[in-house]
């Protein structure tokens, strides 16, 4: 049977508001309605002004990460039932917001640019594949998973006071590169990552590592290239095969 | 006004593709997507790619020639063979390349790609990343893209996302640009280039019961449509065997390449009792292992009497939890089960449209200087039933083909000019049909349509076909074409209007559906992905041919197509 939930959402849209508001919404739940499913009630029943992003409802393209009864998760893949009490929906912080639950992502995806996020490997491209062990690809694993949705941009303390400190997912990105035995490009990444907005910058306050849905832990992506960088300093003929 | 060399409209791994070989030819593009580019739905495919790379233990004698036989019996015949062969021999190269360009597969003993078997397939040559290929490829394609955008100091690669293409733009018969939507302000644009490439995708949402995204509404297949591409064999729709009970999210038919396998409830591994699947079991193709599973249900021996059950249980944990961990989260996720201890409740349902925008093996259409490749086109080399991993493979394929014939044709200079009157002209056309549309206040409520429409399409071109339910589906299609002209919006503003959105794509879904169901009725066999009840045997004297459907002054003709049997003579399908 239908339970009804309240679910208090965030509004705001520039044409016409001054300041945001947050709008009361009843929603009849079924057992296993996602809150993605529930938004999407609320569009097309109760208010079809109600703006955000949504495409494969199944947790890999990463377009409605927002923040949810205290913590950033994709509306897709969390289930109404698991959620106490009345349900409260803001958009993602440390982004400017279009309307409603919608933000611009552009800061994000432009320090996403900044590391080089694509291989750079040593030799042409020519022929079969390149050969690479299980071992070196099992590394890769939780990194390449990554979908790019922001939620850990958001949660984020040290983006939140400094605009231009790369972010998790960057720099997530950028030890999936390091540490790709095909990629040959350690000092150039390292480099670019180095500054004062870069790894150094992180707290390590393991928000990123909490809120990420695919488990791609940032913290330790950062971690590494911490590592990486004071090993180079300690020892010039390092490599990141030790490790 | 955004003027480029070429357009690529869509930005999935199709779209990206045909956008780096532009860049590779030193062509400038523009590329228009309504979402970010790694939003695109190939993100979402699952099992792999198909090429003969002789990785695996059991594959070594594996070739181009012996993946297009596969290819095309699994098409029930209906597939264009030199197409077919063209795609799996270039395939190779395709996929050597995305791994040169970081794509993270998983990996044989030796370091090599890994394959997996994959149904209709002789032998292992679904090449893979965990499950989570499209995923891995469609961001490998985006860093390229970036890396592209980078290294162009006069912007030969321009992304332009969430911009939603409303029209395109066609001048005496020669495709010369679009009109888009700036979702996120709500202003129109015109785009022109000399050529427009078309990938906008598959368009399962005018199903109700689909794998697909919410974005693949048909929309897109439908705006080259109306400017007089035609349609080629839409009615051939690829349901899978195996979606998620609850909520349809697709679970790889790699999970049933690994080991998996399909139970009724008296615990049988069913397809054994069916002729056409005997002996390939769960490795028989889709259309095949779907219409049984069907079967079962409709015989009362569903689980519940509802379902089927997709157990993994045997495979153990290491197995599960190194190839499949993505469709493991699915099912904990939407159905609340771990199939590491239980099996999953899964069903057909709708997953792709082996149909498309009528095109040639070079990515041609009719339309001079407008070309498409992906889900959005029809070659074809699908035919009426696409096999496992090749969908991700005519991607990749086709779309570096559709870069390289739009590279020569703007090369060689292209179309006419366009006088920028006309251009104003259709640009204002547009502004007034969605000032009218924002200004609407009929009493229907769309998004209540497109759940009717879902319902008559499950229930009038699902599995089992015939033409008393299809007539009925047909009507009730025309029903709510009529009460769409009845709309009204709940938002009027013009930034970030979701409502504006699914209403304009709404049109489209129902468009296409009556050119599935109209392709359906006439065509009395049966034959891969269809199958008619009234007509349960395949007819090659009367019906192999395409189905063509061209839009003229707002009504759909019907008409029909030879197919390239030049390889192969057509039998009868046994797996």
């Amino acid at each position: 049977m239908a339970d009804t939930k309240t679910f208090n959402i965030f509004r705001f849209n520039p044409e016409t508001d001054k300041r945001h508001r947050f709008d009361t919404f009843k929603v009849p739940c079924r057992p296993g309605m996602t809150v993605l499913q529930a938004l999407n009630y609320i569009q097309e029943n109760l208010d079809g002004s109600l703006a955000y992003r949504s495409s494969c409802r199944e947790g890999i393209c990463g377009s409605c990460a927002m923040h949810i009864n205290g913590k950033y998760r994709l509306a897709c893949e969390t289930q109404v039932n698991h959620l106490r009490g009345s349900i409260t929906i803001r958009p993602m912080a440390h982004m400017d917001i279009i309307r409603d639950l919608v933000v611009d992502m552009t800061p994000f995806f432009e320090k996403l640019k900044a590391i080089k996020p694509y291989l750079i490997p040593g030799n042409p491209d020519e022929g079969a594949e390149r050969i690479q062990t299980q071992d070196e690809r099992a590394y890769l694993d939780h990194i390449v998973d990554c979908i790019l949705c922001g939620a850990c941009y958001a949660s984020c303390a040290v983006n939140g006071f400094d605009d231009e400190y790369l972010g998790p997912a960057a720099l997530a990105k950028a030890n999936r590169f390091l540490m790709d035995s095909r990629d040959k490009a350690d000092e150039q990444r390292l480099a670019l990552v180095c500054d004062e907005h870069g790894v150094f910058r992180c707290h390590t306050l393991f928000n990123c590592q909490t809120v990420c849905p695919k488990n791609v832990d940032p913290t330790a992506n950062i971690a590494n290239l911490k590592r990486q960088i004071i090993a180079r300093q300690l020892n010039p003929k390092f490599s990141k095969k030790g490790i | 006004m955004v003027t480029s060399d070429v357009i690529v409209v869509g930005a999935g791994l199709a779209g990206l593709r045909a956008a780096l070989e532009l860049n590779r030819h030193n062509v400038k593009v523009a590329v228009v997507t309504k979402v970010h580019p790694v939003r695109s739905h190939s993100v979402a495919a699952q099992g792999g790619i198909n090429a003969a790379l002789r990785n695996h233990p059991r594959g070594q004698f594996d070739s181009p020639e012996l993946h297009a036989f596969d290819t095309i019996k699994g098409s029930d015949y209906l597939a264009d063979q030199k197409a077919v062969l063209k795609m799996t021999t270039e395939g190779i190269d395709r996929i050597y390349e995305l791994e040169h360009w970081g794509a993270p597969f998983s990996r044989t003993e030796d370091g090599r790609i890994a394959q997996r078997p994959f149904g209709g397939a002789g032998f292992p040559r679904t090449c893979y990343a965990t499950d989570k290929t499209g995923h891995v490829l469609l961001h490998t394609l985006y860093e390229q893209a970036l890396k592209f955008e980078a290294a162009s100091e006069r912007a030969d690669m321009q992304i332009f996302d969430e911009w939603f293409v409303t029209r395109l733009i066609v001048h005496k018969d020669t495709a010369k640009g679009v009109i888009a939507l700036n979702i996120n302000t709500g202003e129109l644009e015109i785009f022109t280039g000399q050529a427009v490439i078309w990938a906008t995708g598959g368009s399962g949402r005018v199903f109700g019961r689909t794998s697909n995204a919410y974005i693949n509404t048909g929309w897109g297949m439908c705006v080259p449509f109306y400017e007089g591409v035609p349609l080629k064999d839409m009615e051939f729709i690829q349901f899978h065997p195996t979606e998620l009970y609850t909520n349809n999210v697709l679970i790889t038919e790699g999970a049933r390449g690994e080991g998996g396998f399909l139970l009724n409830n008296r615990q049988e591994r069913f397809l054994a009792n069916y002729e056409d699947s005997a002996k390939a079991m769960e490795m028989a193709p889709r259309d095949i292992v779907a219409r049984n599973m069907q079967r079962e249900i409709l015989a009362g021996r569903g689980v519940e009497g509802k379902y089927i059950h997709l157990d993994l249980r045997h495979l153990g944990k290491k197995k599960i939890l190194e190839r499949l961990p993505g469709i493991r989260m699915h099912a904990i996720h939407f159905a609340g089960v771990d199939p590491i201890y239980q099996p999953i409740p899964v069903a057909p349902g709708q997953h792709y449209t082996m149909g498309g925008l009528d095109v040639n093996l070079n990515t041609e259409s009719k339309i001079k200087g407008f070309f498409a490749a992906g889900e959005c086109a029809c070659v074809s080399v699908h035919g009426s039933n696409r096999l496992g991993g090749n969908s991700l493979l005519e991607t990749v394929v086709f779309g570096k083909i559709a870069g390289e014939y739009a590279s020569a044709y703007f090369k060689d200079g292209g179309g006419t000019d366009v006088p920028v009157s006309f251009l104003n002209q259709i640009l204002k056309e547009e502004e007034d049909k969605i000032t009218r549309l924002l200004k609407s206040k009929g009493k229907e409520n769309h998004s209540a349509i497109k759940h009717e429409l879902g319902n008559a399409m499950d229930t009038g071109a699902g599995i089992f076909r015939e033409a008393r339910t299809m007539n009925d589906s047909l009507e009730k299609v025309n029903e709510l074409k009529e009460r769409y002209e009845h709309i009204g919006l709940n938002s009027n503003g013009r930034i970030a209007n979701f409502d504006l959105l699914w209403a304009i794509q709404l049109k489209g879904s129902l468009d296409l559906a009556e050119v599935i169901l109209r392709g359906a009725i006439n065509r009395q066999e049966s034959r891969g992905a269809q199958f008619r009840t009234d007509y349960p045997m395949r007819d090659d004297k009367n019906w192999m041919k395409h189905t063509v459907a061209r839009w003229k002054d707002g009504t759909i003709h019907l008409s029909y197509s030879s197919v390239d049997l030049s390889l192969h003579k057509a039998k009868k399908r046994h797996y």
